[in-house]
């Protein structure tokens, strides 16, 4: 049996689902968006469950409702800096349902191809018309099974490298996403074990990566002529060993580009699914989220100008010659030296990053704002596009905080006003305003494009302390001379700040 | 040792070279302090006060030129002041030694060692003690008060009741440190304030202070101050008319002028011109900072209020810090009073003398029984040479046209080889998959190619929501786990009900959570 209503309920969920990435274009239209997509999934699990998924039906209903009660405890608990943590874990789900799925397809071809042999019927299916037998056969399987039974020889051996593919990219996904989960959370006590959040590879290095991932291929290789079931586990497990390997060789400053990067695993790994279990809205859906994914790796590395090559494989590209040494000293500043400057100022750009989310000054920073925009100062926010850990991660804050979104500034738009900016407060923010990514050559970050707030007439940094921050290069804003640094915990020093100005 | 400030014997000069407070400074460097009895009370220190201070007080100058090792003044020494130095005994004053060459003949000869104030060189590190720059702000405020009380009219334009006043125009000729000051008190008074300077690279600090930078159109790219340790240098007869010219068509608008022009070493320039003085309006105030040096206004007599034909004020006076002797004294005693500091590395009460250092080698006009002027150049360059800027080259609009057709081929060929790869393989695979796999597969490319153009346009700040967003939608495989989990094989079964249960979570998870987010985006 066909379900014609189901394929037309596919096509509406994808169009719905294309529709709500397309909104995401703009601010006011993705609140639309999310509703395309909420409605896209209703309809599509619908279908499904009225249709070729109708086996067990109210278990599946009730397993639904069971993920929906965790899902919203997890989406309302959650708080706003911990989104890129939330979003590596999910990730992690979808790669473990995918290999379960995948697991699950190679064991209904091994049962139907074990009934079609008990019925002496030849399995898979020669070329041409079925024979009357194996219809009758067909009758008595599941859904999935009968498509399989309809399979020719041909078939069969793509469906297997299709499984093989969801399987193994699931794998990868899932133990990638739990280590990225780790590392961004800075070992939350909800992890059972502890993990390194620096750079940190097992000897041998991407020798490891490269021989684990010969191996998978040599395991296919052995699956596809069938050697069964051991060949398909062990390739799972390599694919585990190689999502971990992988995500543990790569710095805590690159996790922007692997939470977007595993994104983009996820939806590859269910489009594999899909086109295995002859699915199109799966594909649909898979590749639209791959492509999303490889799309917003490539705008993280351009923005830090790294090849994605060079991320992926992990560890900074490392310097290349002797870096300009760093002359001067870092002239500390009080709360009371930043607020005079602050009431004297009319033009001010804040500049966050990930030490605003570790402090939660969000809010500090959302008041400070607020005081300087009722005193008639012009405001405004310069966002680097890999400012936190997470791509937009700023903005999420930001917009937590109620801070108006018409003030928030990406890179390209603001970098050229600093110039005319009275002050600019750096908060918990190094690399992406180092200068050294202009002009010495031989740093880490040569060539990466920066927001120049160095040419601003003052500039304060807000800083837990002397030291060179996540990446580990010394940053030449903090010695200039229109610098001061505002040393201490964000939250604490903007919390000083506010009495004392407007 | 001791430091002592005697009484300034100049008629009409107010100030003083100590005060009680830089007195407590200098005690903490370890020296004692005497004053003359009565030095302090023309700038509103009282006797009293000084002794408060653990000054002593002296009653004659020869008692304290006596008991003084060091002795601190505003104005040169008098012939009989320099009479009274003695061996080793330090003077600090003001000194012009340019000009003064008989007086300092005649320190050397009493062998005694003298550091000129207007002769600290202008380095950032010796800004402290420059003195020159502090009685010039000084200057350049109280030129504007003065000019505003002989001025009948307001500074800032008003309508009232009344009627409408126009706002006062200034024009600040010489952006020097009086120069800067006084425009800074014109604009804060609320006038309109125009300034002029041969130095272009000024033109950014005028505009910094409030007011408009006069801009002279003329070939010869103007003078690098850095040449001349900050100071202007003389200008080209045709500059100097292209000047002239510029003002003469400002003239007859400009309320209050005031001038500050000088060349280290020169009489000062004449800028303002007779015929000038008579295009201005009745009322009108010129204040010559630049009178002391002979004046830049033909019409300024030193020391002198003389008022035009026409009915235009002229003020020559050339004591203005003195006029403010409170605020001048204070400022010059602390100048000094790091001088000593510089002097004095041990903190200890003993001067060290180091000719070695750039700041009081520079200073230092005689020295056991040499003359040390005029001094080496220093070692460190006053400000750093502007670096010239090369201009990018302006594109032709062939050369950009052509730049655009170049950049548009370049594209389509990307484009072409791209698509000539993706067709390839798509290609590649239909001739080896079958029939069935390529329907499906159809659907992949063309997803994957409406993807890319869709995410394309996500708006930057939305990325995180877009992650969301899709990480809940490629729970999609929850279709997958559904359609198996009906299956006879119970292995199977649980498999796909995890699976559910896992895509469930997410899905709900993902969706709420950038409903959660978007909903935070607000508008101001």
């Amino acid at each position: 049996m066909d379900f014609g209503f189901t394929i037309a309920a596919y096509a509406v969920a994808a169009v719905l689902f294309i529709l709500s990435l397309g909104g995401l274009s703009g601010q006011e239209s993705a609140k639309r968006a999310v509703w395309y997509g909420i409605a896209g999934m209703a309809i599509a699990v619908v279908a499904t469950l009225i249709g070729p998924g109708s086996g067990l039906w109210v278990m599946s209903l009730i397993l639904i409702a069971g993920g929906a009660a965790v899902g919203y405890q997890l989406a309302t608990r959650v708080q706003m800096t911990q989104m890129p943590e939330l979003v590596a874990i999910m990730h992690s789900l979808v790669g473990l349902a995918a290999v379960f799925v995948g697991l699950n397809a190679h064991v209904e071809i091994g049962r139907v191809a074990a009934e079609f042999v008990e019925a002496g019927l030849p399995f898979p299916q020669p070329d041409g018309p079925l024979s009357e037998a194996a219809y009758a056969l067909l009758g008595t399987l599941s859904n999935f099974g009968e498509l399989i039974g309809k399979k020719t020889g041909v078939e069969i051996g793509i469906l297997r490298v299709e499984l093989v593919l969801g399987v193994w990219i699931g794998a990868v996904t899932f133990t990638g996403s739990v280590v990225a989960y780790g590392k961004l959370s800075g070992n939350s006590s909800l992890l059972p074990f502890k993990i390194d959040t620096s750079a940190k590879q097992l000897p041998g290095g991407h020798m490891l990566n490269a021989a684990a991932a010969a191996g998978s291929a040599l395991l296919l290789i052995l699956y596809m002529t069938g050697s069964g079931t051991w060949a398909l586990v062990l390739l799972a497990a390599l694919g585990f060993f190689i999502g971990y390997h992988l995500i543990m060789g790569i710095g805590g400053a690159d996790m922007p580009v692997v939470v977007s990067m595993l994104n983009s695993y996820s939806g590859w790994a269910a489009a594999a699914i899909g086109f295995s279990l002859g699915n199109d809205l799966l594909i649909v859906v898979g590749a639209l989220v791959g492509s999303s994914g490889a799309i917003l790796s490539y705008i993280m590395c351009k923005a830090m100008n790294r090849s994605f090559i060079s991320v992926i494989l992990g560890g900074f590209g490392g310097a290349t010659g002797e870096q300009m040494a760093v002359e001067g000293e870092q002239i500390a500043i009080d709360a009371d030296g930043v607020a005079m400057a602050l009431n004297e100022a009319d033009s001010i750009v804040i500049v966050p990053g990930y030490g605003m989310a570790v402090a939660q000054a969000q809010q500090s920073v959302s008041e400070l704002t607020r005081k300087l925009r009722a005193a008639g100062k012009e405001v405004r926010f310069a966002i680097h596009p890999v400012a936190g850990r997470l791509p937009g991660h700023m903005n999420v804050l930001l917009a937590e905080a109620k801070v108006p979104y018409d003030i928030v500034l990406e890179m390209d738009e603001i970098n050229d006003d600093f110039p005319d900016t009275d002050v600019v407060i750096v908060i918990g923010s190094n690399d992406i305003v180092n200068p050294a990514a202009q002009d010495d050559p031989n740093s880490p970050i040569a060539g990466m494009p920066v927001l120049e707030v160095w040419k601003a007439k003052q500039v304060f940094v807000s800083k837990r302390g002397q030291g060179t921050g996540y990446s580990g290069i010394e940053n030449p804003l903090f010695y200039k001379d229109n610098t001061r640094m505002f040393y201490g915990d964000a939250k604490v020093s903007l919390d000083s700040l506010l009495p004392k100005v407007g | 040792m001791k430091i002592g400030a005697p009484k300034e014997i100049e008629p009409g000069e107010s100030r003083v070279a100590m005060t009680p407070d830089s007195a407590a400074q200098l005690q903490k460097l370890g020296y004692d302090c005497v004053i003359e009895a009565g030095a302090g009370a023309a700038a509103g220190f009282s006797d009293a006060a000084y002794e408060a201070a653990g000054v002593e007080v002296v009653k004659t100058a020869a008692a304290l030129w006596k008991a003084a090792e060091i002795v601190v003044k505003v104005r040169p020494p008098t012939e009989a002041e320099a009479k009274r130095l003695r061996k080793d005994q330090l003077l600090i004053s003001f000194f012009w030694p340019g000009q003064n060459e008989a007086l300092l003949e005649l320190a050397k000869s009493k062998g005694a060692n003298v550091i000129a104030m207007d002769m600290v060189p202008r380095i950032s590190r010796a800004q402290k003690m420059d003195a020159l720059s502090s009685m010039a702000n000084i200057a350049g405020y109280r030129a504007v008060i003065e000019a505003g009380n002989n001025f009948g009219r307001f500074f800032t334009g008003q309508v009232t009741a009344a009627g409408k006043v126009p706002p006062a125009k200034v024009l600040v000729v010489g952006a020097g440190v009086a120069g800067l000051a006084a425009i800074g008190t014109a604009t804060s008074l609320g006038a309109i304030v125009y300034a002029f300077d041969v130095r272009p690279e000024v033109s950014e600090q005028i505009e910094s202070m409030g007011a408009e930078f006069v801009f002279l159109e003329f070939e010869e790219t103007g003078q690098d101050s850095a040449a001349t340790g900050g100071y202007a240098a003389p200008s080209s007869p045709e500059f100097r008319e292209k000047q002239l010219e510029k003002f003469r068509e400002l003239a007859p608008e400009i309320d209050i002028v005031i001038t500050t022009a000088l060349i280290p070493g020169r009489p000062a320039p004449k800028l303002w011109t007779r015929d000038m003085v008579e295009m201005m309006k009745p009322g009108s105030v010129i204040v010559d900072l630049a009178a002391e040096r002979g004046g830049n206004c033909d019409l300024t007599v030193a020391d002198e209020r003389v008022v035009s034909d026409n009915g235009v004020v002229v003020i020559g006076y050339t004591d203005f810090p003195s006029r403010m002797a409170a605020q001048s004294s204070t400022l010059y005693s602390t100048n000094v009073r790091h001088m000593m500091t510089d002097l004095t590395p041990g903190k200890d009460g003993q001067v060290v003398h180091n000719m070695e250092d750039d700041v009081i080698r520079g200073a230092t006009v005689a020295y056991e029984g040499e003359i040390t002027y005029p001094p080496p150049p220093p070692k460190v360059q006053a400000i750093a040479a502007a670096p010239k800027k090369e201009k990018p080259k302006e594109l032709t609009p062939e050369e950009k046209r052509a730049n655009e057709v170049a950049a548009f081929k370049a594209q389509t060929k990307n484009q072409v080889t791209l698509l000539a790869i993706g067709a390839a393989l798509v290609l590649g695979v239909g001739l080896i998959a079958p029939a069935s796999f390529m329907q499906h597969f159809i659907v992949f490319v063309l997803s994957v190619f409406v993807g890319f153009q869709v995410i394309w346009n996500v708006s930057h700040s939305l990325h995180t929501p877009l992650m969301a967003v899709t990480n809940a939608i490629s729970s999609i495989i929850i279709l997958g786990a559904l359609m198996q989990v009906g299956s006879s094989s119970v292995l199977i079964t649980v498999l796909a009900a995890l699976g559910i249960f896992m895509a469930a979570v997410n899905i709900f998870g993902g969706f709420l959570v950038t409903r959660r987010m978007l909903a935070m985006f607000q508008k101001s």
